[in-house]
């Protein structure tokens, strides 16, 4: 099997970038506590913030199924304004009242917001601190979801870089491990596991781990797969601990999950014949699950609005595997480092811009009327209302998208709102 | 600080921002960081606006701070400006912008805009969303509608503004219609609706009114008592929700007007004093209900509660302190202590110790009675998607009562299925796990629910089995009752005939 070669012309992604700033239309850091709450499960996430921040959070959550999530807000009143210091106090107060009422919080992260940042609270020192009060029951970390310093999945990064420091040093004469890097949905780190485990790869770690007492050790002889192209920190701090990056596609669709797993397999010196036996399959799987939406979306024009990152590797993947024209792939930042095999990747004649006007943006949206706009939750049913067809961005990272027995269910996330168009006879 | 999970308003500026999307031709530029950008979403999803809210947010950067935040400001408003054209225009900051004090005021006064350009201190450390609401509209009404030289003449016609509704309002379109249906049947002519689809334009005009009609005060007191001061507007008190409230409000728009309102103050479509008579709903006699919303609905579905429907209601309160004089002597008239908090826990314990029969909430409410297996209705803001309802369903007016009447039963189990229940408790169509026959089919009845105050007094396996017999709606307050019993007596354990003499002696 050989994966196919790249369309023409973009060895050197040859795409100019459009930089804009401007208006943008997107959360900030903070949203990611809404998956991350759910996949550590000892873990509380306490933003230190305002009401803002505790509306952004349960707005964005949508939903508020949860009694008592693994989340909350130490929203800052008039008092805690004056003075650093009673600041400090304040907080200390609120974290021994949370976690006297919560035992079963393991790991508790400080989360910064716009108003902790612009105050300089000092949120590292507090959870110095409160480590050493509450060690060995739990251990306190620190990072910013600011939406001054962070966009939408960014928070994520921020969060998993703050929790690197944490990891074991493993042992440099133990064999190499693959570390798996990026908050996946259990079924799908399941699946991986299964595929890995074929390849002949026996240690896996996944990062964040499902409990805060597993991190995995990292060390020389970790190798690591990034699974999300946000995650630009913390892959440079799992380096940094002298663990080795192995470049590949992103795990979307049939193909992005082939080279993700090739570039493993070579790391482990897996033949092209074993490879090839054990991945294709369900290779072909994912092919087959592919080709009922590429009759809906073959041919048709889509524009990406900026959000969560992911909007390269998708482009590409829409492009390749289901015959979709891209015109615009907004994304928020461009992670150059880790997106650098999908820049070679990024279909041709498509515009990528880097950060937002939005007013300008939705001209240029309003202009091509392209046949799908893929927008957050804020500009999709007036995008709808203007006669367009949308797919709200927030649901790529709500939903198990990764790998090959979700590539049929990611396909499908662009398919429906062309199915429901056709549905509808009101 | 304030530990919180989930929270019943949002930052003031979430209240100017429903001010704002309510309106026609006025646009609001906000110095905020690019997460507040959230706030739109409330709008466009939770509402389903058709339309983005008519805001433009600066989204600063940690780069720009200390640097150029104010001329980022600057040139967001004049872009506004020339992109939408608006009439008027409201400037301010959140919550981080609030810090960085770089004077939205000032700012925008200095590109000489050739519109009001209306500032907004919102202390956002201070403050929640109803404020929010309040003030901005306060400002909006005093700039665009200053007092005037010559008062007001008087037409042959009365005419009344009303003043209130706001976008992401719980249900004030259908509160709307359905009081101009009314105002129209006394023959009083509207003059402007503000916020909900009034111009910078309509606002100016207000003062042409006799009166205002005051449907939200949490929105509208401020304004409307500067209104009064100023162009000597009288307002009604009286918020029409309910068959004796809309009554009540009928004459006093009626006295404030100087017209005859007999022929209005029945209406042949008022149909909630002979549902409530009809022999069906004997069954709703002393339903145990608590009650907890923003002041007026909360005030208001208590007395429906109590007059309307023979409900016995055992808790009142509101996250609004700003009305919490009100709701406490609400509660005081009924016999109770009213709850004023907006810490969501606090309300669950609350519920949980009292078990009720019945919650009328917010989307609060309506998870922690799902989660105690209570039955629920949403009567007030912050409510969810599936609370926009898209057929007409008002709360206030005649058909208001009528849909209350609807809403509130319909949790509840139905009549004569209750004794059904009660004689066949172990027919397997009608046991527990089957709950109330119109309601989802999968839904199952609660475990036993557990008053948690009473956990010392120990209850005997015969009296815990006897328990079960008891048909689950009916269940939690045998349950509370026995134990109220057992400890006013001084009893260690529950047996099977404390149970009994428990309901004897509760029985009255
Ligand atoms: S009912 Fe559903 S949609 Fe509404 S608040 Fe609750 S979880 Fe959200
Ligand atoms: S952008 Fe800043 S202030 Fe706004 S919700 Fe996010 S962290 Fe809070």
């Amino acid at each position: 099997m050989t994966t196919p070669a790249p369309s023409a012309g973009c060895e050197s992604n040859a795409l100019p970038v459009l930089r804009e700033r401007g208006q943008r239309e997107v959360f900030c850091g903070l949203t990611g506590i809404v998956w991350l709450h759910r996949k550590i499960q000892d873990a509380f996430f306490l933003v230190v913030g305002s009401r803002t921040c505790a509306h952004l959070i349960q707005s964005a959550a949508g939903v508020m199924v949860f009694a008592e999530p693994r989340f909350g807000t130490a929203i800052m009143e008039e008092k805690d304004l004056a003075g650093l210091a009673d600041a400090n106090e304040e907080l200390d107060r609120v974290v021994d009242r949370l976690l006297a009422r919560r035992p079963d919080i393991k790991l508790l992260f400080l989360v910064g917001s716009c108003p902790s940042e612009v105050i300089k609270l000092d949120l590292s020192r507090a959870a110095q601190r409160l480590s050493t009060k509450h060690m060995p029951q739990v251990r306190v970390l620190n990072y910013s979801g600011s939406g001054i310093e962070t966009t939408f999945t960014q928070g994520e990064d921020a969060c998993l870089a703050a929790l690197v420091p944490e990891a074991p040093e493993a042992d440099d004469r133990t064999s190499p491990s693959l570390l798996v890097v990026g908050a996946l949905p259990d079924i799908v780190e399941d699946q991986f596991h299964r595929l890995f485990a074929e390849l002949g790869i026996a240690h896996v770690d996944f990062f964040p781990p499902r409990r805060a007492g597993n991190i995995p050790a990292i060390g020389p002889n970790t190798r690591m797969l990034v699974a999300q192209p946000f995650l630009g920190d913390t892959a440079r701090a799992i380096e940094a601990r002298g663990a080795k990056r192995l470049g590949a596609l992103f795990p979307f669709g049939a193909e992005g999950t082939t080279a993700w797993l090739k570039a493993a397999a070579d790391a482990w010196g897996v033949s092209e014949l074993d490879f090839r036996r054990v991945v294709a399959p369900h290779r072909e799987r994912a092919k087959r699950a592919l080709a009922r939406s590429r009759e809906t979306l073959a041919g048709r024009s889509i524009f990406f609005f900026p959000d969560s990152q992911l909007e390269p590797p998708l482009a590409r993947f829409l492009s390749e595997e289901l015959g979709m024209r891209a015109l615009e792939i907004g994304t928020p930042y461009l992670n150059r480092d880790l997106l650098e095999a999908e820049m070679k990747r990024l279909p041709e004649g498509a515009r990528l811009s880097e950060g937002q006007d939005v007013e300008k943006q939705l001209d240029r949206c309003r202009a091509e009327r392209p046949d799908l706009v893929v927008c957050g939750l804020g500009l999709a049913n007036p995008l709808e209302a203007e006669g367009m067809t949308t797919k709200w961005s927030i649901e790529l990272v709500f939903s198990p998208v990764h790998g090959f027995d979700q590539a049929g269910d990611l396909a499908a996330l662009f398919a429906r709102p062309f199915a429901r168009r056709a549905a509808l006879k009101v | 600080m304030q530990l919180t999970v989930w929270t019943y308003e949002g930052p003031p500026h979430v209240g100017a921002m429903r001010v704002a999307t309510a309106m026609k031709g006025l646009h609001y530029v906000l110095h905020a960081p690019q997460g507040d950008t959230y706030a739109d979403l409330l709008f466009t999803m939770i509402e389903r606006r058709n339309a983005r809210p008519p805001v433009t947010y600066t989204t600063f950067q940690a780069r720009d701070l200390g640097g150029d935040t104010a001329q980022l400001f600057k040139s967001a408003a004049a872009e506004a400006y020339e992109r939408f054209k608006p009439e008027a225009m409201i400037v301010g900051a959140s919550c981080t912008a609030e810090l960085i004090q770089d004077d939205p005021s000032g700012l925008a006064r200095a590109l000489n805009l050739p519109i009001p350009v209306i500032p907004l201190d919102l202390p956002s450390y201070q403050k929640k969303e109803n404020w929010g609401a309040a003030e901005t509209f306060y400002q909006i009404v005093r700039t665009l509608a200053p007092k005037r030289d010559t008062a007001h003449t008087p037409g042959a016609r009365k005419r009344c503004n009303i003043l209130g509704p706001t976008a992401l309002g719980f249900r004030h379109r259908d509160d709307l219609a359905e009081i101009r249906r009314l105002l129209a049947r006394l023959g009083i002519e509207v003059n402007v609706v503000a916020p909900l689809g009034a111009s910078p334009a309509d606002i100016a005009r207000m003062p042409d009114a006799d009166f205002n009609v005051v449907l939200y005060p949490e929105i509208a007191d401020v304004a409307a008592r500067w209104l009064e001061r100023t162009h000597g507007q009288k307002f009604t008190r009286v918020i029409p929700i309910g068959e004796n409230a809309t009554r009540e409000f009928i004459e006093e728009v009626a006295a404030l007007a100087g017209i005859d309102a007999t022929a209005v103050l029945s209406d042949p479509d008022s149909r909630l004093p002979w549902w409530s008579r009809s022999v069906d709903s004997n069954y709703l006699t002393g339903k145990r209900v608590f009650i907890f919303g923003d002041a007026t609905h909360a005030i208001a579905a208590a007395r429906v509660a109590a007059e309307e429907l023979g409900f016995e209601v055992v808790g009142l309160g509101t996250y609004a302190r700003e009305f919490a004089r009100e709701v406490r002597t609400a509660a005081e008239k009924l016999g109770l202590t009213a709850l004023v908090t907006d810490d969501y826990l606090e309300v669950e314990a609350a519920i949980a110790a009292l078990q009720p029969e019945l919650v009328l909430g917010t989307q609060m409410e309506r998870h922690i009675a799902k989660r105690l297996g209570i039955g629920c209705a949403v009567i007030s803001a912050p409510a969810h998607v599936q609370d926009y309802p898209a057929r007409f369903s008002p709360q206030m007016g005649f058909e208001g009562a009528n849909v209350l009447f609807d809403t509130w039963v319909h949790p509840l189990v139905m009549g004569l299925e209750e004794h059904l229940l009660a004689m066949f408790r172990d027919d397997f169509e009608f046991n527990d796990a089957a709950g109330a026959s119109h309601l989802a089919a999968h839904q199952t009845a609660p475990p036993i629910p557990q008053a948690p105050t009473a956990s010392e007094i120990l209850w005997s396996k015969e009296a815990e089995a006897e328990l079960t017999k008891i048909p689950f709606f009916v269940r939690g307050k045998a349950r509370r009752n026995a134990e109220r019993f057992a400890a006013e007596q001084g009893l260690a354990t529950i047996q099977i005939e404390t149970l009994y003499d428990a309901k004897s002696h509760f029985a009255r």
